[in-house]
């Protein structure tokens, strides 16, 4: 479910694979269904944030859905609600972090993005006042590229930054930087990649007609490597041997499509429709077809930052959080492609990040497809995601040792908002919040990653 | 009567643009006709994949985009949308700055390798080792270092004018004539006085082409420099504009980025003829 459903509904899981209450073919369709009902619950933001609390106050509580799905139906939701209440005060905790905005330590604040729409929340916030509205005066600065983003976010230049959801778990770890505790208190989007192909390999269509194929994506450590890695071994193509994988800024990839340079890319949009508006390439698969409800890019800030200034951090948070609620309803989302769309921001035509946002796009092979859901925006940062991160980073000899997955995600994923909100109202922090997913067909248990890395044929451990 | 040299470079040069300019223009004629498309489909795709247009713009696309920046060069749309004119004073500062720093170590370093063949001999491994590299390649190690983009930027523009100045400094000092430096040691002129009347207006012309390939050498940078960097400045410009695969502000930017390195080069022109003296 999302983040901003009522969490004392037993028909729900918190869980988000598929549709949440199994009556519907989709998650946008249950989400249809469900709007009215939706709207009015996020009608006002204080009901918003006691939903956003009440959903982590939950999951913590009941780590097993199946537990909490009991709980509820023996209760009902109201006496549910009132058992919570008595030894956790939904009430005053969702007031503490909603007014926790009330004098931030530091009114300006500067955030780095790359102009792609994943950035959407942190991006959009500005022009539409979401930072404003929570008296932060935020700069959100373009950046040239993932490695200057890490660089100028560890520097202090920025205050916090738009990152792969991968990066947080690389800096903590010292993997391809020098080790800093980061945290990623907040995914941006979810799904909205796509694989990208030159016009000239129509035919192509088989990933086992890869080899040979030169691809890019935008950093080593992306979701963008690990899906494109996960979906060509799926095939039988070994991404180290049998086709070369580079890592290329997204702006410069449809240059290089143009070029020849590369035969195809995993990447953010709007590259993706940008090649195809002009020509150059088709979209293959999109990525929610690898991993329906994958986490890509991440609200990303060092733990110290967090740690010495929690109300300017509580009241940024909040600002995304709001903004992610907002991208997260469609019928927003045109309005939100002509905001991010200018030179300020994504520097792209209205066309294209209208159509990645809306879902309704021409895929490059003269066909109009309508996948609303192909991007979606969803503030949670599973644990469970943290560690099937770890879980490729490990399998392609990222990480050369041995890791204790479990820490490390929570470490960074969830050590912030829910842990903080947890430990004012005077509980400890218990134990994380997982959920298994299904990645191609082939099903996820994050209490298990070691056999998980074992369980591929194709790895480099 | 036949017309000066300089009139006829003058017509030479007009006529080699304009056929520049012709041959442009005819070279991003035509393309693909207008492919068949469903109509539905065609409004979500661009005009390059929908009439077969040229993603080359041509020279007037860029004429009309020139004078549209050179109209209103100091606009501010926000943090990451500013006019041409404050992205070139952007670049042009950190250029001034690296430039005069490097200026401030070089000479004086290069008058003492210059006077002395001892800390000749003892710096020059040094300098034959850090000439050759690339001023880009120290662009992590100072990300990292100093832990600020913009003095990264401005010490990638100071490690590549160094190297030029300080050569060329000490060269001019070393060469300088012997009968001089002899004839001052038989008025028994002083050091100091000596390294200021004597070799300083000897060198001058030499260590002024120094300087004149080092402000060339930190223009060429500057530009590659804030591409990696990002934020300001005409390289920010180029690398947004790519972004965007706007080909036609990528040209503009790179006519503009000519004509800065020109007036800057030929200013230390200038400079260098005011102290050429004949021998």
């Amino acid at each position: 479910m999302s983040t901003f459903d009522d969490p004392f509904d037993s028909e729900r899981t918190l869980n988000r694979s598929g549709c949440s209450c199994g009556r519907h073919a989709s998650v946008r369709e249950h989400d249809d269904a469900a709007r009215p009902a939706l709207q009015t619950a996020a009608e006002t933001e204080d009901r918003r944030f006691e939903s956003v609390v009440a959903s982590a106050v939950m999951r913590a509580v009941f780590p097993r859905d199946a537990t909490r799905r009991a709980f509820l139906r023996t209760l009902g939701a109201s006496t549910a609600f009132a058992a919570i209440s008595q030894f956790f005060p939904l009430e005053s905790a969702t007031e503490m972090f909603a007014q926790a905005a009330a004098a931030p330590e530091k009114k300006d604040l500067k955030v780095g993005f790359i102009p792609i729409t994943c950035a959407t929340p942190i991006i959009m916030a500005h022009p539409m006042g979401f930072y404003a509205k929570h008296g932060l005066n935020v700069e959100v600065i373009k950046t040239a590229g993932w490695a200057v983003i890490r660089d100028k976010t560890l520097n202090k230049e920025y205050d916090a930054a738009h990152m792969l959801s991968p990066m947080p778990l690389a800096i903590t770890l010292g993997v391809g930087s020098t080790a800093i505790p980061y945290t990623m208190p907040a995914v941006e989007n979810i799904n909205g990649q796509a694989i990208t192909l030159a016009v000239k390999h129509k035919d192509k269509r088989d990933p086992a007609s890869w080899k040979g194929f030169k691809f890019a994506v935008p950093f080593d450590y992306s979701m963008h490597n690990y899906l494109l890695r996960y979906y060509v071994a799926e095939h039988g193509i070994d991404p180290d041997s049998d086709i070369q994988i580079r890592a290329i800024p997204p702006p410069e990839m449809v240059a290089n499509l143009r070029a020849d340079n590369i035969d195809g890319f995993l990447a953010p949009d709007p590259v993706n429709q940008r090649a195809v508006y002009d020509g150059v390439g088709f979209i293959h698969v999109l990525s929610k077809e690898i991993w329906e409800g994958h986490p890509c890019c991440a609200f990303a800030a060092s733990k110290e930052f967090v740690t010495s200034m929690p109300n300017t951090y509580a009241a940024l948070l909040k600002a995304i959080i709001e903004a992610t609620a907002f991208a997260h309803s469609s019928e927003n989302r045109k309005q939100i492609a002509e905001a991010i769309a200018p030179a300020n921001y994504l520097n792209q035509p209205v066309t294209v990040v209208e159509q990645v946002l809306t879902g309704t796009f021409a895929d490059g092979l003269g066909n109009v497809r309508k996948v609303p859901d192909r991007i979606d925006f969803d503030p949670f940062p599973w644990e469970s995601f943290a560690v099937w991160i770890l879980t490729q980073m490990r399998r392609w000899g990222q990480i050369k040792s041995d890791v204790d997955y479990g820490s490390v995600a929570r470490q960074v994923f969830l050590a912030t908002d829910t842990s903080k909100l947890m430990r004012e109202a005077g509980l400890t922090p218990p134990a994380a919040t997982s959920k298994s997913f299904v990645v191609m067909g082939k099903p996820f248990d994050p209490e298990k990653p070691e056999d998980y890395v074992k369980s591929f044929a194709i790895r480099r451990v | 009567m036949v017309p000066s040299p300089t009139l006829r470079a003058a017509v030479l040069s007009a006529a080699l643009f304009l056929a520049f300019v012709l041959l442009w223009q005819l070279g991003i004629q035509g393309g693909a006709p207008a492919q068949q498309m469903d109509p539905e489909y065609a409004k979500l795709m661009g005009v390059t994949a929908t009439q077969g247009k040229s993603a080359m713009p041509g020279p007037l696309d860029v004429a009309a985009k020139l004078w549209e920046h050179l109209k209103n060069p100091f606009y501010d749309r926000g943090s990451n949308d500013k006019g041409l004119g404050i992205q070139l004073a952007y670049s042009i500062a950190r250029v001034g700055i690296g430039y005069l720093l490097a200026v401030a170590v070089a000479i004086p370093i290069g008058f003492l390798i210059g006077m002395s063949p001892l800390i000749n001999r003892a710096l020059d491994p040094f300098i034959q080792v850090m000439k050759p590299i690339s001023p880009l390649a120290w662009m992590p190690l100072a990300l990292y270092t100093i832990k600020d983009s913009g003095l990264s930027a401005i010490f990638v523009i100071f490690i590549c004018s160094l190297w030029p100045m300080l050569i060329n400094t000490a060269f001019g000092v070393a060469s300088v004539r012997r009968e001089w430096l002899d004839v001052a040691r038989t008025l028994e002129v002083g050091a100091l006085r000596r390294a200021f009347t004597i070799i300083l207006p000897a060198a001058a012309p030499t260590i002024l082409t120094g300087m004149r390939i080092s402000v060339g050498i930190a223009w060429l940078v500057i530009v590659a420099a804030e591409m990696l960097v990002g934020g300001t400045g005409i390289g920010y410009f180029v690398w947004n504009e790519w972004n965007n695969l706007s080909i036609t502000n990528v040209i503009t930017a790179i006519l503009v980025i000519g004509l800065v390195g020109m007036v800057l080069d030929q200013m230390l022109a200038r400079l260098t003829h005011l102290v050429t003296f004949p021998e």
